[in-house]
Formats: C-alpha cells, structure tokens, sequence
C-alpha cells in the first residue's frame, strides 16, 4: 500500500507539471485560438534563464524563479507581438507550423548560449525526502505540489475576480462583443502568451530541481503536456489541471507496474501511455473531458 | 481572322490539359532530358546522394500534400508511416525476396491500409485536435518500432536488404551498353521516374472530381457535405492515400541507405516533410517537388560549405559559437516563419510568378 501511495504521489507532482504546462497552452488556446507548440521552448528558456539568475547573478532561489518567470513572460508577450500578430486570420495549419518553427529556433538559441551541457540548479530542495508512515515524499515534489496549488488558485482567482481577468474572459468567448466594449485585443493576446510563458518556466523550475538538471532536452515534457491539455478538453482551464493529473498518475503508475502487469507492452511504455489515454478519452468524447462542443454552421 | 494570344485558353478542356501549351511540351522534354543525363554530368556521389534523398521525400511530400494542402487535413504522423514502409522494404523485399516493384506496393498497400485505419479518427476530429492526435501516432509508432523486435530488430535497427532490380537493370550493379554506372546513378533514374509517376498520378487526382471534391472539403466541409461530397468517404480515402506515399516513400528510403533504426521516425521528420510542403507551396503537386528539393540540398550545402558561414563551429577547437547541426535547425524555423510569413505560398507561387513576369514580357510591371 506504502508503495502505491509513493508512486501516486510522485504522479501527482509531476501531474501538475503538466498542469502548469497545459494550462498555459489552455490560456493560450482560448484567447487567440492558437495551439502553441513552442511551449516547449519557453519552458525550457525560463529554466535555464532561473539557471543563469541562480548560478550567475547569485540571487536567492525564490527571487530567481520570480525573475525567470517574469522573464519568460516577457519573452512569450514578444513572440506574440512579433509573430503571431501577424498571422491572426491564417489557416490553423499555418499558424501549428510557425510555432513549431520558433520552438526550433528557441531551443537553438538556448543551445548556442548555455550548450549542450546538464546544468545543475543549484536549488536549495535538492535529494532530500521525508518519511511520513512509510511514505517516502521528495521534498522536491511537495515544494512542486504547493507551487502549483498556489499558482493555479491565484490564477482561477484572478480570473474570476480581477478586470483584466473578466477582460481576458470576455475576448475568449466573443472576440468582437469584447473589442465593442473597449476591451484591447491587442493587450489581452499578449498577456495571455505572458502568463503561459510564466506558467511554463515554473514547470520547468519544479521538473529541472532536485535530483533532475537542466538539459536542453527539458522542453519535451511540454509534448506529454498535449494529451493533459486534450484529454481536459482544449479551451478548459480546470479540464487542463484534471486532465494534467490524470496523465501524471498515469504516467507514474505504469511505470511502477507495468513491469509485473503487462510486461508486454513494451520497455518504456510509460513514455507512450499518456497518448494511449488520450486517443481512448477522445473516441469516446472527441471533445476531451471538459472541452465545449464545436459548433458547425454552414 | 487574327491568332490569339497563344496563352489563351478557349474551352474548359485546354484548361485541364496537363501538357496543353507548347511551352509544357517543352518544359516536359526538357525534364525528361534533364532526367536521362543529369546522372552522367554529375557523377558526384555527393551530388547524386543528395538529388536522390530529395526525390525519396518528394514522394511523401506529394502525399503529404494531398492530405495536408488539398484536403487540408493536419497530420503530423508522416514519419510513422515512412517507418511502416521502411520496415515492410525490410520484410518483403529483404526475407522473402520479392522483387523491387511488388515490395513497394507491398509497402504502398501496407501504409494505405493502416492510413485507412487511422482515418476514421479524423472523421471525428477536426484541425488542432486532429494534429495532436496524429503526434501521439509518431510517439506510439516509434514505442512499437523499438519494442517489435522480431520485425524491426529494436532500438538497434535492421538492415533493408531488398531486391534492388528492376526485370534485368540492378540498381547496384548497373551496366547498359558495356558501361558500368554507379549504383548512386542508377538509383537517381529510379527514384526519379517514380517521383514523376508519383506525381503524375497525384496531379491527375487533383485536376478531376476526386481532387475537387478534396479541395471542397478543405475549404469549407459542411458546404462540401451539402453539395453532395461525401466526407468520410474522401476523408478516409485521402489519409490511405497520403500514408501509402509515405510508405512507398520509406520504403525506397531504407533500401536506398540499406538501414533503418527507430531513431529516424521521430516528430522531426514529420515536421520536415511539413516544412517541405510549406515552403515548396501547399496544395501545389510541383511545390512538393520544389521543397523537397529545397530542404534536401540546404542542410547538405550548409554541411559543405560550414567553413565559410561566420559564426558556425566545424570542429571542438574552432571558434565558431553554434554547431552545424544546431545550425542546420535554427536555420529550418527561421525558413518555416519566414516562409509563413512572407510567402505562404511557398516557392511555387515565386516560379509562377517569375513565370508570368516573363511570359508578358516586355509588357510586365
């Protein structure tokens, strides 16, 4: 029992990775109507710029991460009124591809300054755990735990209660009511591609500490992430975080059982389990959990 | 009675004509003498290598082209089923020994097949989710392709040993009229002749009814629907047949290069079979060919000539602040972006235009 209540744990922590993650993608998704597949890539440039703030300018821990999200933030607001501004009315598929395109050259960039190298966080959590009733908990999975509890609350509250909440609400559901009552479009867009840029860096400051580095491969997570965000439902916040711990526990309960269940299926197939899950969810509900129905008019 | 302007078409018929104009005629004789020496002009293997890897994507890139530009159906899972038909090369040509053309279609047949199978998702599913859906394909491909041993000899990989003749002409000991000729050069006659089948065959679907009815689906499907096309019919028809390029295309590839490891079949290749269409022209058949083409040669000539570009490492010593490879990438998002950006219509649209500017000339402005 102790065993499977570790494992759980472990799933839920690095469920609500993705859920950070996903719920970027979700924040995103509803605003501008983009799949943003540089996620990846911001992910992984907020962890090495919380690297660099940590390492080289020697900050203390919590201050870098709040400077490396508020940095990635920043980033993700540029690439939207660089980039994507100028492709709103383009067909999806363009719009899929010239996020894969910068998820290519972000992750170069990041490459050609910190190298290939794995980089160690220096994070003040490091391999320690602690033992409650035979349980063994990393330290670095609570601190995740809490972390994203803390972030995903204030970020359900600030978009039930604040202006720029109700602001970013009303464009997601009509675009054109919203620019009616003088809401900026404009504004709204680029503040969505911030927060779920600091979402991602966060992500990835919880995934590269511990007992983890920061290596240029660190973005990929945010591909595990797309079956957290389609299994919740594509424009659904709370369908993003249930969805991202659905994945997580399934992700971490494969891999600690799959070996003596259903040793046929494969070494690693835990790597492949979450899109196992997502194409199950989809043939039944082709809109995800919590995901709103198209509807098709002629 | 004066001659019309000799590019006017009169009646509907001329204008489907393939071959109509005499400047097609021309251009068509001009490829296929392009296409009988080239091989002997550049007798290069590097050269030749690298034509010939174009013309094996320009095969996928065709069917992928029909799925994503003509149908407009999203798919990111082309790099699963190049491994499907890698291994089937493997398989069929390899161990039972089945001559070259019956081991491509068996391949062809193997990725239709399995093309069709994943169709009816995207009967339900539609742009974004349909994309992700066929991410999670090229991630469970490559989980099967290391886990089914027996087939495709794990995550060390398995030769492609195939038949590589065709009737009395073997690709890797060719000799006509008492001259031997590389394999890299026979290959080139092979690879292309197929790569204009190929295109022929797409570019007859896309001028008939099955290709309007295609394109009608990608515009708009519910008005397609109404007006009579069936869209799971066409939907499914058009994943089999993207997916049996792209096996057919797999399958030349691991029997040009003799090997095939699960490595290859990852999302990468399927984003670059994607840049490809984008920057040769979606919805053109002559922009796959343009972009395959393109993408081939660039990162080989980036390779070659990497001493001269500022900036980019060619050995741990030189001073130079990116790799080659990371080079070669950055260089492939830049491309995508900019093409996107710039010129959705890829290089296709460019020629056409070059084309028109000429064709009125010294009247173009």
């Amino acid at each position: 029992m102790s065993e499977f209540l570790q494992i759980a744990f472990a799933g839920l922590a690095l469920g609500a990775r993705y859920a950070l993650v996903a719920l970027g993608f979700v924040i995103i998704y509803k605003a501008t109507g983009v799949i943003n597949f540089a996620q990846g890539a911001l992910l992984a440039l907020g962890t090495y710029m919380t690297y660099a703030l940590v390492n080289s300018a020697e900050l203390p821990f919590w201050l870098a991460v709040l400077g490396g999200a508020a940095a990635t933030a920043l980033v993700g607001a540029a690439i939207e009124a660089l980039v994507l501004r100028r492709m709103v009315g383009q067909p999806v598929f363009a719009v899929i591809m010239i996020t894969i395109g910068l998820l290519f050259f972000i992750d170069q960039v990041i490459t050609v300054i910190w190298g290939f190298d794995a980089l160690n966080l220096n994070d003040p959590w490091g391999v320690e755990t602690i033992d409650v009733s035979g349980v063994t908990m990393s330290v670095r999975d609570l601190w995740t735990l809490g972390i994203a509890g803390f972030v995903l609350a204030a970020f359900f509250a600030f978009f039930r209660f604040t202006d720029w909440g109700v602001a970013m609400r009303a464009t997601a559901h009509d675009q054109e009511a919203a620019l009616a009552q003088g809401i900026s479009a404009r504004k709204v867009f680029a503040l969505s591609w911030a927060i779920s840029g600091a979402l991602a860096a966060l992500a990835g400051v919880t995934l590269a500490a511990g007992a983890a580095a920061v290596t240029p491969g660190i973005g990929t997570v945010a591909l595990l992430a797309f079956p957290a965000m389609i299994v919740g439902g594509l424009d659904s916040p709370v369908g993003a975080v249930l969805g991202g711990l659905i994945i997580g526990l399934t992700q971490a309960l494969v891999a600690g059982y799959q070996d003596d269940v259903a040793p046929w299926l494969g070494d690693g197939f835990s790597g492949v389990a979450p899109y196992v899950v997502m194409i199950l969810i989809l043939l039944v509900r082709p809109y995800g959990l919590f995901g709103t129905p198209e509807v098709r008019r002629v | 009675m004066a001659k019309p302007y000799h590019g006017m078409t009169r009646r509907y018929e001329d204008e489907l004509r393939l071959f109509g104009s005499r400047s097609a005629k021309v251009g068509l004789l001009l490829l296929v003498v392009a296409w009988l020496f080239l091989p002997q002009l550049i007798s290069g293997d590097f050269w030749l290598s690298i034509l010939n890897y174009a013309g094996i994507a320009a095969i996928g890139a065709i069917g992928l082209n029909l799925l994503t530009g003509y149908t407009g159906q999203v798919s990111l899972g082309q790099a699963f089923f190049l491994g499907c038909g890698a291994y089937v090369a493997a398989k069929a040509g390899g161990e039972l020994n089945l001559p070259l053309p019956l081991w491509l279609l068996c391949a062809a047949l193997f990725g239709g097949v399995v093309g069709a199978l994943v169709g009816p998702f995207a009967l339900r599913l539609r742009g974004n989710y349909l994309a992700i859906v066929t991410l999670g394909l090229v991630f469970l491909g490559e989980h099967l392709f290391r886990n089914l041993t027996g087939v495709t000899g794990g995550s060390s990989g398995t030769s492609v040993n195939a038949p590589t003749n065709v009737g009395v002409f073997d690709v890797n000991d060719a000799t006509i009229a008492g001259t031997i000729w590389s394999p890299n050069q026979a290959w080139f006659w092979v690879i292309w002749a197929l790569v204009a089948v190929v295109a022929l065959l797409a570019k007859n679907i896309v001028r008939t009814r099955p290709g309007r009815a295609l394109q009608a689906v990608r515009d708009r499907d519910v008005a397609a629907e109404v007006i009579g096309v069936r869209l799971g019919t066409y939907k499914v028809w058009a994943f089999a047949l993207s997916s049996a390029l792209a096996a057919m295309g797999g399958a030349l590839y691991g029997s040009y290069q003799q090997f095939v490891s699960p490595e290859e079949w990852t999302l990468f290749l399927s984003i670059q079979y994607i840049a490809i269409i984008i920057v040769g022209g979606v919805g053109t058949i002559f922009g796959s060919i343009l972009g395959a083409l393109f993408l081939g040669g660039l990162p080989a000539l980036i390779e070659e000539y990497s001493e001269s570009i500022p900036g980019v490492q060619t050995s741990a010593s030189d001073s130079g602040f990116i790799s080659v490879a990371s080079f070669n990438q950055a260089v492939f998002g830049v491309l995508i972006v900019l093409f996107l950006i710039l010129e959705p219509r890829g290089l296709a649209a460019i020629w056409l235009r070059v084309k028109t500017y000429f064709k009125a000339w010294p009247f173009s402005y």
